[in-house]
């Protein structure tokens, strides 16, 4: 068989060439090992100041309740009201609990009394969540008459990684599969090889097959080892089927070598490749629903992630590791993937083609 | 003689496509993108309510659910009815109004409410407990006044753009030198410029000077959108920006180009700019994750990354001002970083010419 000669051909070159082969490993290592545990909305170790004016007891107990808490780490004790703006100005905490000097005196005589939470809004998510921590423990503190009881389904702790590296499983394995398809007909056209290669018996088709099954193998390879080490190394709960993960896996890496090969039979130089395969990886990553959710984007910028494999491949495969979600949300995201990769694939080899005659 | 090499350089650029595409429209690509496809305000968030009791107490908890404009609700009598919803995704989390919620609250018990969260999600969890926790009107005699400094709204987009500057400057500043680079030593036009008379540090003042005049019109573009088009208040002095950018540029640029001489090969070189200042510069910044909540290792990774300096300096001056122990204390660790880069690229260089 031919084209078997031509995918032994392209993975050859892909592995040879000791520098290539290191920019298919390391990237994929390092961003496993280091931005998994640092990519966290997760709030800790906060740094907090407290002015408590109150001459009383009660306002003594409420600091003493934020010193317990896990969360705040660092509490620093200001003397002035002065004091709060180069407190926060300076970073030196993102919050401080001013506590009035009626404080006690209003409770004792069981008046509303009230506190104030003074945070720094350069970052509003950690402010927003830092509040609702603080809120947690005044309440408690005042003793509510409505309790809330709260359960994390199928993540119980909130661990940030166990989103992560489902998640990397799916982005690592686009980022390989697209780099080595893009690049591999942009640099054959380069050196001016793609043109030997045309002109040998082999068909378009043959010659999109040969290119294709490399990228497949290389994106699915390292999307498997992702999976093995978050499994076994990171101890990430699986819950669903691995077959049907394995599956989903091949056809999201199938549509993105698609999209890499489309990029390439556009590109006459690998520069251009290069700039090609940023231009759809950054908007893929932010608009997949990986940095932050779909639902809180504008209406129209919405539909376009529809276009992104990387969408319903999050959803697969955060769904198998943790929700052990059933078959068919599975298949509900798979055919828009299916869908793409037909386009992309039948418009690369349209190319290939046009470039023939 | 460096005079001729800038100018041989802006020719390049005028002439090569992909150097203004890289330089003008990525960082509008950017801004875009983090403008609109990143936000960490939740509007819509999707939240079940699972009745087992309609006493006229639960009916005014579920309004004032109803009523926010932080939820879409869905209002069902078993909990079975929401379960595939949250499997699914559809729904972000549900509240559970037990059937004794009202007896326990007239009795003087304190009632609960179960909230349930899609954990698979951890942010959007946290904040679905937030939020709920917020709008569960509750008698209670301590009341929290929480008041955000900076940036009243809370517009998540006051803290990601200008954060998101310091991304689009190391990638102009280290991809492009990079590649541009490397494009030179690919090609074999570099130890053309390394046989003539001209010095090391000429070549790479004349390499540097047209990439760094791109970068400080690239920033001026994105600052000009930040403050215009985004609304981001501008509360620094301009001149001190300016400052700022101008070390954090230096930075980038030697990244760049130290990476271009290591690698001498573009698709080396691209991987390497984005694996050691693109990524970096998106996950270790600051610029959206928390630093402080990081394990400790990868803390003492950021403090290498000079990203970091620049997008807490970034931050301050557009939301704050002029605090000058902040900005200062950032302006040090960069200068620092720049002198190291650039000792070790005139010792790379040299060698090469040997």
């Amino acid at each position: 068989m031919r084209i078997w000669a031509l995918i032994k051909k392209e993975l050859l070159a892909i592995l040879r060439d000791p520098k290539s082969r290191m920019s298919i490993l390391i990237p994929p290592v390092i961003q496993l090992c280091v931005f998994a545990f640092a990519a966290t909305l997760d709030v800790k170790n906060v740094s907090m100041g407290v002015l408590n004016l109150d001459p009383g007891e009660r306002g003594f107990r409420l600091v003493e309740e934020f010193q317990g808490s896990p969360t705040f780490s660092h509490i620093t004790h200001l003397r002035a009201v002065k004091e709060i703006a180069p407190f926060i100005d300076n970073q030196e905490g993102i919050m401080v609990l001013h506590i009035d000097d009626q404080f006690s005196r209003l409770l004792d005589s069981q008046l509303p009394a009230h506190v104030q939470l003074i945070l720094d809004g350069r970052k509003s998510n950690t402010a927003q969540i830092v509040a609702g921590y603080a809120q947690e423990i005044v309440s408690k503190f005042g003793h509510d008459n409505v309790q809330l009881v709260l359960r994390n389904w199928f993540n119980p702790n909130l661990i940030y990684y166990w989103y992560n590296v489902p998640s990397f499983v799916a982005i690592l394995s686009m980022l390989t599969a697209l780099i080595v398809t893009s690049l591999s007909v942009a640099r054959e056209r380069e050196l001016g090889t793609f043109d030997q290669l045309l002109v040998s018996p082999l068909t378009p088709v043959e010659i999109l097959i040969g290119k294709m099954v490399p990228g497949v193998i290389v994106g699915a390879a390292e999307a498997f080892l992702i999976l093995t080490v978050g499994v076994f190394v990171f101890s990430i709960p699986f819950t669903g089927s691995p077959l049907l993960l394995l599956f989903s896996l091949l056809i999201f890496v199938t549509s993105i070598v698609g999209v890499g090969l489309f990029i390439s039979s556009l590109c006459a130089t690998q520069q251009q490749a290069i700039l090609g395969t940023f231009v759809f990886m950054i908007p893929s990553v932010i608009l997949s629903g990986f940095a932050t959710p779909i639902e809180n984007m504008p209406s129209w910028l919405q539909p376009v992630t529809y276009l992104l494999p990387l969408r319903y491949m999050l959803v697969i495969s955060r769904g198998i590791f943790l929700k052990g979600i059933p078959f068919n949300i599975i298949l509900h995201n798979l055919w828009p993937m299916v869908l793409i990769a037909l386009f992309t694939l039948a418009s690369a080899s349209f190319l290939f083609r046009r470039r023939l005659q | 003689m460096i005079k001729a090499l800038v100018i041989k350089e802006f020719y390049q650029i005028i002439r090569d496509p992909s150097t203004i595409l890289i330089s003008v429209i990525l960082p509008l690509l950017l801004m875009f993108l983090f403008g609109f496809g990143i936000s960490l305000d939740l509007n819509h968030l999707r939240l079940g309510i699972v009745m087992e009791d309609s006493s006229p107490d639960a009916q005014a908890l579920v309004q004032s659910f109803k009523d926010s404009r932080y939820f879409d609700t869905k209002i069902v009598r078993h909990r079975q009815e929401v379960l595939s919803d949250v499997m699914e995704g559809n729904l972000r989390g549900f509240i559970v109004i037990p059937s004794y919620f009202t007896q326990f609250k007239k009795s003087g018990h304190i009632a609960p409410i179960q909230v349930i969260a899609d954990g698979s999600e951890p942010n959007t969890a946290n904040f679905l407990y937030n939020y709920v926790q917020g709008t569960v009107q509750r008698q209670n005699l301590i009341q929290v006044e929480p008041r955000f400094w900076f940036n009243e709204q809370l517009e998540s987009r006051h803290f990601l753009i200008p954060g998101s500057l310091a991304i689009i400057m190391t990638l102009i500043g280290t991809l492009l030198t990079a590649l541009v680079v490397a494009r030179e030593w690919e090609r074999g036009t570099m130890e053309a410029l390394l046989a003539t008379p001209v010095g090391v540090w000429d070549i790479v003042l004349g390499k540097l000077i047209p990439y760094f005049i791109l970068g400080i019109l690239s920033m001026i573009i994105c600052v000009f959108i930040a403050s215009v088009f985004y609304g981001v208040p501008l509360r620094g002095s301009l001149v001190v920006l300016l400052l700022v950018t101008v070390i954090f540029l230096i930075c980038a640029l030697g990244t760049g180009l130290l990476i271009s001489t290591l690698a001498k090969n573009q698709v080396v070189a691209s991987q390497m700019a984005i694996v050691s200042g693109f990524l970096p510069s998106y996950m270790l910044s600051g610029f959206l994750f928390e630093i402080s909540s990081m394990p400790t290792y990868i803390q003492l990774i950021t403090y290498l990354i000079p990203a970091r300096y620049f997008v807490q300096c970034l931050q301050t001056l557009f939301l704050v001002g002029n605090v000058w122990p902040l900005i200062l204390t950032n302006m040090i660790p960069m200068l620092i970083y720049a002198a190291l880069i650039y000792t070790l690229i005139a010792k790379k260089t040299t060698k090469r010419l040997q």
